[in-house]
């Protein structure tokens, strides 16, 4: 009976212990979002979202340039990775099969799994080397080739989730395999495709490895795709190992934005795929 | 699983648009040709001078130009490791919660909000690391450490905050959401009657969970395990900001050091020649050591969710 006891108390004690490990990694998302509000809000205003970067030293200004330079870099990147990804994505799922689709799949998944450092060595060996400078292109680049595999694996997996049977109603009416890839097949998985491709978007626009050496950074307006750029990741990360308070607070108003955004479009894209299970 | 599709006669179209399309898993494969490519062409210069001498160096000069990788993949390997040993207890406890005890609506909607951490980018952080963790580190955690257990080699010598356990700390929070949502997962395709069994037989829950339920998944579990393991060794903003950017190895985790992610992000900028040759090398390392520990992760995950179903 004491023995009986004993297993019990550990049973108890143990399921106890995983509730707590679940509250601890919840509560650290908790942690994360009310610091960042508390010490960003104060410094989110008008001018951080409107002025240019001001000199070391002096104080104000704003972010201005990073924004807009971190949404060129994005929308580029998509504009290369999505066509590509998804196409690589639909050759997959709905015309190969057998060892070539496996090596494919597989390269695509160890290609997930690059740093995304060693992704910005890669662009710039491809495109700063020889271009001579840093530019907007080379960063967004350095953001497609993190994009593409990510945008490959979520298009077949979610074509692989469409009933075989839609497939083979198309095909019973006399509709040719292409055309029922394009107007049955695609169509039937396109929610998940948008989520799986917002989730890409959600994920470059926080990289700031890549850029480091790709788009490096700016204190002003880029004028070209040839010019470096200003981004938000990279704007923090320089204001926060810097020395001065004033710049400090800016990272703090940037890393709030940043996340907010990453964050809004993570869940709407969610919201997208729940709407379309029901 | 095509075959069964293709009609008697071959349409043009069809053809034509698979030609079309082939292009595209090619350019997949030509970009992860084009990347070892790339770097191998750019390191020649250090690699042919060092030799595989580089990797066992001590030594990082730009000033004599003298090269070497150890105190990098050592700070790499211990920030690495240090992430998992307070990752995965916790990561592991909370997918066993989220799968064998709450209730499936609950569960879902802790595992959404766990998602959303894995989604918070690697600068940010950074920041909270510099500015929340190492301070804490500094001022209580580090001094406690030392107090009662400062006779261990691990705990030794002076603190600064920025050291191996800081980034070690913060890697562990930026892949629990990793082991946590593989975990789970591996733990949900044990079959029901696996756990049935155990309970028929006079197993407590934990008993059943933790001697039957948990080595069911082993195979996910261990692929969870390494991925993240891969995550943690490229993770370069957040570890540069608080390992503390001092190239030595040192016993102490309080200590500060370096990893190679963050040797590239620091110095990659400025350099040139053999030096850049150097750091190109680096990268190389870090490509070669995540895409050996992601190939098995993606195996052991494929063999686990091919025995799904499957009784042993």
């Amino acid at each position: 009976m004491k023995r009986y006891f004993i297993r019990r108390t550990i049973n108890g004690f143990m399921l106890a212990l995983t509730g707590l490990c679940t509250l601890t990694a919840v509560s650290l998302l908790l942690v994360i979002l009310g610091f960042l509000v508390y010490n960003g809000a104060a410094s989110l205003s008008w001018n951080f979202l409107t002025q240019l970067p001001k000199p070391t030293g002096e104080t104000g200004g704003g972010f201005a340039n990073a924004i807009v330079g971190s949404a060129e870099l994005v929308l580029l990147a998509t504009l290369i990775g999505s066509p590509i990804g998804f196409l690589a994505g639909v050759y997959l799922s709905e015309f190969s099969g057998g060892r070539f689709a496996f090596l494919v799949r597989y390269v695509t998944d160890i290609l997930n799994g690059v740093p995304s450092i060693v992704m910005g060595l890669f662009a710039y060996t491809l495109i700063v080397v020889p271009m001579k400078g840093f530019s907007v292109i080379a960063g967004a680049v350095a953001l497609s080739v993190i994009f593409i595999p990510l945008a490959v694996r979520t298009t077949e997996q979610f074509l692989q989730a469409v009933p075989q049977s839609l497939r083979e109603g198309a095909l019973a009416l006399g509709a040719t395999k292409w055309k029922s890839v394009a107007t049955v097949v695609i169509p039937a998985a396109s929610r998940g495709i948008l989520t799986g491709m917002m989730l890409g978007v959600a994920r470059i626009a926080g990289e700031t490895a890549p850029l480091l050496f790709t788009s490096a950074n700016n204190q002003f307006w880029s004028s070209s795709f040839s010019q470096p750029v200003a981004s938000l990741p990279a704007m923090i990360y320089k204001n926060a190992i810097s020395p001065y308070k004033d710049l400090h607070s800016q990272a703090w108003a940037a890393g709030l934005l940043l996340l907010g955004l990453v964050l809004t479009i993570n869940i709407a894209g969610r919201m997208i795929l729940a709407r379309n299970s029901k | 699983m095509t075959a069964e599709y293709h009609r008697p006669t071959t349409d043009l179209k069809d053809t034509l648009v698979r030609a079309a399309l082939w292009i595209f898993p090619m350019a997949i494969l030509a970009l992860a040709a084009l990347l070892v490519y790339e770097l191998l062409g750019l390191s020649v210069e250090a690699r042919a001078k060092f030799g595989w001498a580089f990797l066992s160096s001590k030594e990082w000069d730009p000033s004599i130009e003298d090269f070497g990788a150890l105190p990098y993949i050592y700070g790499t390997v211990v920030t690495s490791v240090l992430a998992l040993v307070f990752s995965l207890p916790l990561g592991l406890g909370a997918a066993i919660f989220l799968s064998e005890l709450a209730p499936r609506g609950i569960a879902d909607a802790i595992t959404f909000i766990i998602q959303l951490l894995a989604a918070v980018p690697s600068v940010i952080y950074g920041l909270l690391a510099t500015f929340l963790m190492v301070p804490l580190l500094r001022s209580t955690i580090n001094p406690f450490l030392k107090q009662y257990l400062g006779f261990l080699p691990i705990f030794s010598g002076p603190s600064y905050g920025v050291s191996f356990l800081a980034a070690g700390l913060i890697l562990a929070i930026m892949v629990l959401p990793l082991i946590i949502s593989i975990s789970r997962e591996a733990l949900l395709t044990v079959p029901a009657d696996q756990r049935e069994a155990a309970l028929a037989l006079g197993a407590t829950k934990w008993e059943a969970t933790w001697q039957v339920v948990v080595p069911y998944a082993r195979l996910g579990i261990t692929g969870s395990v390494f991925l993240a393991l891969a995550r943690a060794l490229g993770e370069t903003m957040a570890v540069t900001m608080v390992i503390g950017n001092t190239p030595q190895i040192s016993e102490s985790l309080l200590a500060p050091g370096y990893s190679i992610a963050a040797v590239i992000a620091n110095e990659f900028g400025e350099a040139n020649g053999l030096h850049l040759s150097a750091l190109i090398t680096l990268g190389l390392v870090l490509l070669g050591l995540t895409v050996l520990i992601n190939g098995v992760a993606r195996l052991l995950i494929a063999a686990s969710n091919r025995g799904q179903g499957k009784a042993r």
